[in-house]
């Protein structure tokens, strides 16, 4: 664990309040920060515009073509969670954004009615009024029985924090693609079967009613047609036709699988489950669904066809299928978990969101020493698209064999220089393009922006209209905006703007103010702009080359220049970066705006792409704790040997500490609801996982308080040696070894090493695959047995008994584990201190990485070196070099053990369980 | 209670600080056998045979084909006319079938079944590329398993114990009786071997259970009841004999409850192991060190381990590893003293051991015929607690660790762990280099 999320929040806000600092400011460390809206006195954790909701919500709406816009269901599907935020209003809202031209129905030109492929659209729109923001997603389903064949849906991600939206949008764009996909494919199923029962229809009422035209022809020898004969060949014309119809339809829903998978973009929705495969694949398959083959009536055979009558009903007289009826229900139901998982994955604040994902990012790379202490669950998982460019900020291609490069191979490399540069360099800005001649849509705040305006002004601050609705980058638009990659984590300040800016980032407040801010273009309408939309397609462009440009590695030596910034500007021509690199130098605060640097941080898909920087404190506070977040770009490991990081670690941890145990809201926390405060599990999965790191942590800092010998048993899990829990209650034990579960290492990229609850007599095998045993002690014979047991092993063993409050271990007089567990802490919540013990871990895992892949240490430098000097070379790294005392050196020994193993051993190999033991005195301590 | 020494738990000379479990039997394992200087193979009461490589603790391959128990296991390489050496295993079951396995495919070479009863025990004289089968008589094989020649039916109890002389002699405990069969090559064919009984020995009281043979002139025999005769390999004669080298009366001062509880089994020969010096007994609970030159016991310990010792072994660097039905396995020294008369003795020390003091009896005793004899005793200098029932045998790999075989179905590789750690390190550069990750930028 590297970040500290909880803590980013505290991080100081320097620019907004710079004549707040004149003073000669504390240290940065000791320095309180001012929250920018302090001017409202308002609490920091509550909404800007007091929305009516009280945490972030989906909603999915449609527009009836009965009764216009109206709400379906909201997940979670919870009264409270949307309060008194009105619905119905908003699904007005977000439904009356024209997103889309879709034509269905008869196109000039063509004899039959054309089913179009309406790609989804995606929207981002806020409404200042209601205090909400929504990234819409809208999307088109067929019914046979509907206008056109089309009733549009939308999905909308509804959020009091526009930032999150905009920070999130490519997630939330992907995550939100996922379920519309799944709801289209069952909704082509379902439209499939619907056409092919409306063609047995029309097929059995044209054998109707040809039986009736042949038997009046038989009937009628007049020679002449009756004009009742005349309406039923009519009839049987208009079936007939129909039948044409619906059978092109039929070919059409059932090619466009076919179709779309020539499209490199398209991602058919794979069902996770078996069950519907084989349906799913009559659909999906592209061989089964040839294009223009007649439809196969085989479908479904226990069908029985109706008599359809010449005039239909009324429209408004029938019951419009349900969403639940338009899709399958298998799919309809994969729907709601996908949204169900969208809105736990993007629950929280957009801080600890972006940490989140940012500490995952890099956490992936780790891959020598990640699964030591990490969660193993999301190490499998694959890592949103958007969090390798976030932190690389590179082209995509660039950017994936990096990532690839870097993943697999532990690069040994130390590199002082540039990761000083990466902290200590500021972030600066954004360049314009010029070649636009376009009005930039899209302008920043400078420095001495008012905080009211703080949080909208630099991101969309929207040329002044008068309109209610602006939109601000539709694809018209988008086509004139920079190119810029800059993405929603990197940390790139927004360029000051000359006095256009501020008049341009103060947003009209309308009475219906509605900011479309961004949407994607649909296929129909401009399917080359729609292409070229896409980021990988961005390298495509011609300014490409300008990557190979040397001069964006020039600020790499120049600290006063962010990497971050050569991320955006690397797309600008060679000028625009040497001019920018000349900013940054002389003018690293931008108190003077140049007049040329307009901004247009917007995409060419009109995704808005500059960061909001809601938290511009909070992004600087990650700089800093991420000593590898730009390192990446310059190749290098987060394990860069950086003097600070290992000597200065104390400090460090110090500092967090204390700012955690500033935080006085953990009381509150609990009941607050506002939406910041939910815990975020970012990923699916992980809700549990959120839940049990709380409670461990919570468990272990109530042990380290209880219990004063609580420093020896942690350095026994530390160190490898099994410790066993033994007491009587199940409840306590089990407490005690969720407490000690976090200091436990993992041995592979299996579960933790720790079992619960036994009850059986223990075997050597158990402490080959146990490091942390709770034991039941019970009077029986078997729980002698047990007891025997115990004692015959102890030497493998240490016990802490719950009961009497002892334990028996090995002597610990080191400071690692002092540091770690100290019983004076201040800090109070228990996912806090979780994060205190996993960045000590990983400070720890940092050494035992340097001490297993320093080559001298372990192999003879020459061949005629003595073992012993290699020994003592060993041992004074540890002791000196890593800075380690008594048995920390043990501790760093037995984590580069299991690195040593995790990296030999083959994959697919489950490796042999290897016991590593000492034979040292365990003494009793006793409370 | 108990008066075996314990050493604790900070055992500085005990090198093996690190173990694998290596699981696969389903029974008891009894035999463990050494193929090449990586691989041996265990066996067991579940009839199945499991090779080992003795480095990595992987499983290589496992040999079914016994229906019963394996009740001797002897390593074989032939050597055939093209010279090349196929490790082989013969495996004896009391499924009264032997059966010869390619050790490197796995696969099952030759089986035998035409046995009246158990073979008990095998030997291989690689000299004349034949071995032994011995059960109620004693069968005489070549590599293809064809039978050479047999003797009559022996005893209904079967031999228990075989050992190779020189001069093409064999010697079988059968019973009490120790009987020396000569082997000899028929003069007609030029396949054909002979074998035919040279000498009866009868001069153990009780059935012989260990037999050993030191060197090319020597070979010792120990007895159910504590007899240790050494006997010479060339003329069969009895050389030395030590009747009850574990009684009390030897050593007079030895504690009385002691004395009491000597029962036959505390005093049966378990096992014998010998270098070119000495002949290390494990005699019920105790280990005892018989000096061939001297013609005495000149250490022991008498209650080495709480059960009977099952196995011992001598290490080349004047180590005694010894193994027990306790489950334990404890690494003894022997250590020189050179013991001044006057210099008092600690008693407390000497207690602990219960030989010390009878030691230094019979030392000052012996002083006045050998002032300047070396005293001997055996310390402890670690023990491995790992098995969970009786340790029935052990296999000492040198450099690579200790393998432990065990009632409790578990094998247990021993092993240095600050040698396996610098190996992975090695292994760990090695792949780094392999995979190309390794750029170090000086």
């Amino acid at each position: 664990m590297i970040s500290a999320p909880d803590v980013v929040a505290f991080t100081r806000e320097e620019e907004l309040e710079d004549d707040l600092y004149r003073e000669p400011p504390l240290p940065e460390e000791y320095s309180v920060p001012l929250f920018p809206f302090s001017g409202q006195g308002a609490n920091p954790w509550a909404k800007v515009a007091g929305s009516k909701f009280t945490r972030d919500f989906i909603l999915i709406s449609e527009f009836s073509e009965q009764v216009g816009p109206q709400p379906l269901l909201t997940i979670p599907d919870d009264a409270k969670v949307s309060g008194t935020f009105d619905l119905n209003y908003f699904s007005l809202r977000i439904m009356s954004v024209d997103y889309q031209a879709s034509f269905v129905g008869h196109p000039p030109g063509s004899a039959y009615p054309k089913l179009n492929f309406v790609e989804d659209s995606k929207v981002v729109l806020g409404d200042s009024k209601e205090g909400a923001f929504a990234y819409v997603h809208h999307l088109t389903l067929y019914d046979l029985e509907a206008r056109g064949f089309v009733r549009p849906f939308c999905m909308a991600y509804i959020s009091a924090d526009e930032h999150k939206i905009m920070q999130q949008f490519q997630e939330l764009s992907t995550e939100f693609s996922k379920a519309s996909e799944c709801l289209k494919t069952g909704n082509r199923k379902a439209f499939a079967n619907e056409l092919e029962k409306k063609l047995k229809d029309l097929d059995y009422t044209r054998t109707v009613l040809h039986n009736e035209t042949e038997q009046q022809k038989k009937a009628n020898d007049k020679g002449y047609y009756t004009t009742q004969a005349i309406e039923k060949a009519n009839e049987l014309a208009s079936v007939e036709k129909s039948i044409i119809e619906h059978q092109d339809l039929l070919r059409q829903i059932r090619s466009y699988p076919y179709r779309k998978l020539k499209d490199s973009e398209f991602h058919p929705y794979e069902p996770e489950c078996a069950l519907d495969q084989a349906d799913v694949g009559s659909n999906q398959d592209p061989a089964a669904s040839e294009p223009g083959e007649t439809p196969l009536y085989t479908h479904l055979p226990s069908y029985t066809p109706k008599l359809i009558k010449a005039k239909s009903a009324k429209c408004f007289d029938k019951k419009l299928k349900t969403l639940e009826e338009l899709c399958d229900v298998y799919f309809f139901t994969q729907t709601l978990d996908q949204l169900h998982h969208i809105e736990r994955t993007f629950r929280g604040d957009v801080c600890y969101l972006l940490t989140e994902q940012i500490s995952r990012a890099l956490l992936k790379q780790q891959s020598v020493t990640n699964f030591l202490f990490e969660d193993v669950a999301f190490m499998d998982e694959k890592p949103p698209e958007k969090q390798y460019r976030s932190c690389q900020g590179l082209g995509q291609d660039v950017v994936d064999e990096k990532c690839m490069d870097e993943s697999l191979a532990p690069k040994v490399v130390i590199s002082l220089g540039s990761y000083k540069s990466s902290v200590e360099c500021v972030p600066i800005k954004m360049e314009q393009e010029m070649e636009d001649s376009e009005e930039p849509k899209m302008s920043v705040m400078s420095e001495h922006q008012e905080n009211l305006d703080y949080l909208d002004a630099d991101i969309k601050g929207s040329i002044s209209s008068g309109e209610s609705i602006e939109v601000l980058g539709t694809e018209k638009s988008g086509s004139g905006l920079t190119k810029s990659e800059s993405q929603a984590s990197l940390p790139v300040m927004p360029s000051p703007q000359a006095g256009r800016s501020k008049v341009g980032s103060r947003r009209t407040v309308s009475e219906d103010s509605i900011e479309v801010l961004s949407t994607c273009p649909s296929e129909s309408l401009i399917p080359e702009d729609f292409k070229a939309s896409y980021p990988s397609a961005i390298n495509e462009e011609p300014y490409v080359d300008d990557n190979e440009g040397g001069l964006r590695f020039t600020p790499r030596a120049n600290p006063g220049v962010d990497d971050g910034q050569d991320d955006v500007s690397k797309q600008e021509s060679l000028v625009q970066v040497d001019a920018a690199c000349c900013i940054g130098k002389e003018s690293p605060n931008f108190l003077e705006p140049l007049p040329e640097l307009g901004q247009k941080p917007c995409e060419e898909d009109g995704v808005v792409r500059i960061p909001p920087q809601p938290y511009r404190p909070a992004e600087q506070g990650l700089r800093g704790g991420f000593p590898s977040h730009d390192g990446l770009s310059g190749g290098l490991l987060p394990y860069e040997l950086d003097s600070r990081y290992l000597s200065g670690s104390r400090e460090v941890s110090k500092s967090s500490l204390d700012e955690c145990s500033d935080s006085t809201s953990y009381i509150s926390s609990a009941a607050s609801t506002c939406s910041d405060r939910t815990p975020s599990p970012a990923h699916l999965g992980s809700a549990a996982g959120e839940r049990h790191r709380k409670r461990a942590g919570q468990n272990a800092l109530r042990f380290i308080r209880q219990y004063p010998f609580a420093h020896p048993a942690i350095y026994s899990l530390l160190s490898g040696r099994t410790l066993v829990v033994l007491g009587e209650d199940e409840a306590m034990v089990k407490k005690l070894v969720t407490a000690l579960s976090i200091f436990v290492p993992n041995c592979g990229a299996y579960s933790k090493p720790v079992k619960h609850w036994v009850t059986s007599a223990l075997h050597l095998v158990d402490f080959q695959k146990w490091k942390l045993i709770g034991l039941q002690r019970a009077v029986s014979p078997a729980g002698v047995n047990v007891l025997h047991a115990l004692s015959r092993y102890s030497r493998y063993l240490s016990i802490l008994d719950a009961d009497s409050k002892t334990l028996r271990c090995p002597l610990y007089k080191g400071t690692v584990v002092a540091r770690l567990a100290d019983h004076r802490t201040q800090i109070k919540r228990g996912s806090t201190y979780f994060m205190h013990v996993q960045s000590i871990l990983t400070q720890l895992c940092s050494k035992a990485f340097l001490f297993t892949f320093c080559h001298h240490l372990h192999l003879p430098i020459s061949e005629r070196e003595p073992e012993e000097s290699v020994v003592s070379r060993r041992m004074n790294f540890l002791k000196h070099q890593l800075g380690l005392a008594n048995e920390d050196i043990k501790i760093v020994q037995y984590l580069a053990e299991l690195l040593k193993l995790h990296y030999i051993q083959e994959p697919g190999q489950g490796g042999n369980p290897l016991l590593r033991f000492d034979y040292v005195p365990s003494f009793l301590y006793k409370i | 209670k108990s008066s075996v020494q314990t050493i604790g738990e900070e055992q500085i000379q005990n090198p093996y600080t690190e173990l694998l479990v290596l699981k696969g039997h389903q029974d008891i394992v009894r035999f463990l056998v050494q193929i090449d200087d990586c691989r041996f193979a265990s066996a067991g009461d579940d009839g199945i045979i499991f090779l080992w490589n003795a480095q990595t603790g992987e499983k290589l391959c496992e040999l079914h084909g016994h229906t019963h128990k394996i009740t001797a296991i002897a390593p074989f390489s032939s050597s055939d006319v093209t010279e090349e050496n196929t490790d082989l295993i013969i495996t004896a079951s009391a499924d009264r079938t032997v059966i010869v396995w390619d050790c490197t495919s796995g696969s099952q070479i030759h089986k035998v079944s035409c046995f009246h009863s158990t073979v008990k025990c095998l030997t291989v004289l690689q000299r004349l590329n034949v071995w032994l089968s011995g059960g109620s008589d004693l069968c005489v094989w070549n590599g293809k398993l064809d039978l050479l020649c047999k003797t009559s039916h022996l005893t209904d109890a079967g031999i228990s114990a075989l050992v190779e002389l020189p001069k093409n002699c064999v010697a079988a405990a059968v019973g009490k009786e120790l009987i020396i069969f000569r082997l000899s090559a028929s003069n007609d064919g030029s396949e054909s071997w002979n074998i035919h009984e040279v000498k009866r020995l009868v001069d153990h009281q009780d059935n012989i259970s260990s037999l050993v043979s030191v060197n090319d002139l020597i070979f010792v025999t120990g007895s159910h009841i504590g007899e240790l005769i050494v006997w010479d390999a060339l003329d069969w004669t009895k050389q030395a004999s030590e009747c009850n080298f574990w009684d009390s009366s030897v050593h007079p001062d030895v504690q009385p409850e002691i004395k009491l509880s000597q029962s036959p089994h505390e005093t049966s020969v378990q096992h014998l192991t010998s270098d070119e010096e000495c002949v290390f007994a494990a005699v019920g609970k105790g280990i005892y060190v018989y000096n061939l030159q001297m013609k005495r016991v000149i250490a022991c310990q008498r209650t080495a381990h709480d059960s009977s010792v099952l196995h011992i072994e001598k290490l080349p660097n004047r180590q005694l590893i010894s193994c027990s039905e306790d489950g334990s396995v404890r690494i003894w020294e022997l250590r020189e003293k050179q013991q001044l008369p006057a210099e008092p003795i600690p008693t407390g020390f000497f207690n602990m051991w219960g030989f010390g003091r009878a030691n230094k009896q019979a030392s000052q005793a012996a002083k006045k015929m050998h002032e300047n004899t070396p005293v001997y005793f055996l310390e402890l200098v670690g023990d491995l607690i790992g098995h969970s029932s009786a340790v029935q045998m052990f296999l000492y790999f040198g450099e690579l660790g200790l393998a432990t075989c065990s009632a409790d179905h578990l094998i247990i590789l021993w092993k240095d762990g600050e040698r396996e750690s610098s190996l992975r390190s090695l292994t760990l550069f090695k792949k780094l280099a392999q995979n190309g990750d390794l750029q170090l930028k000086l």
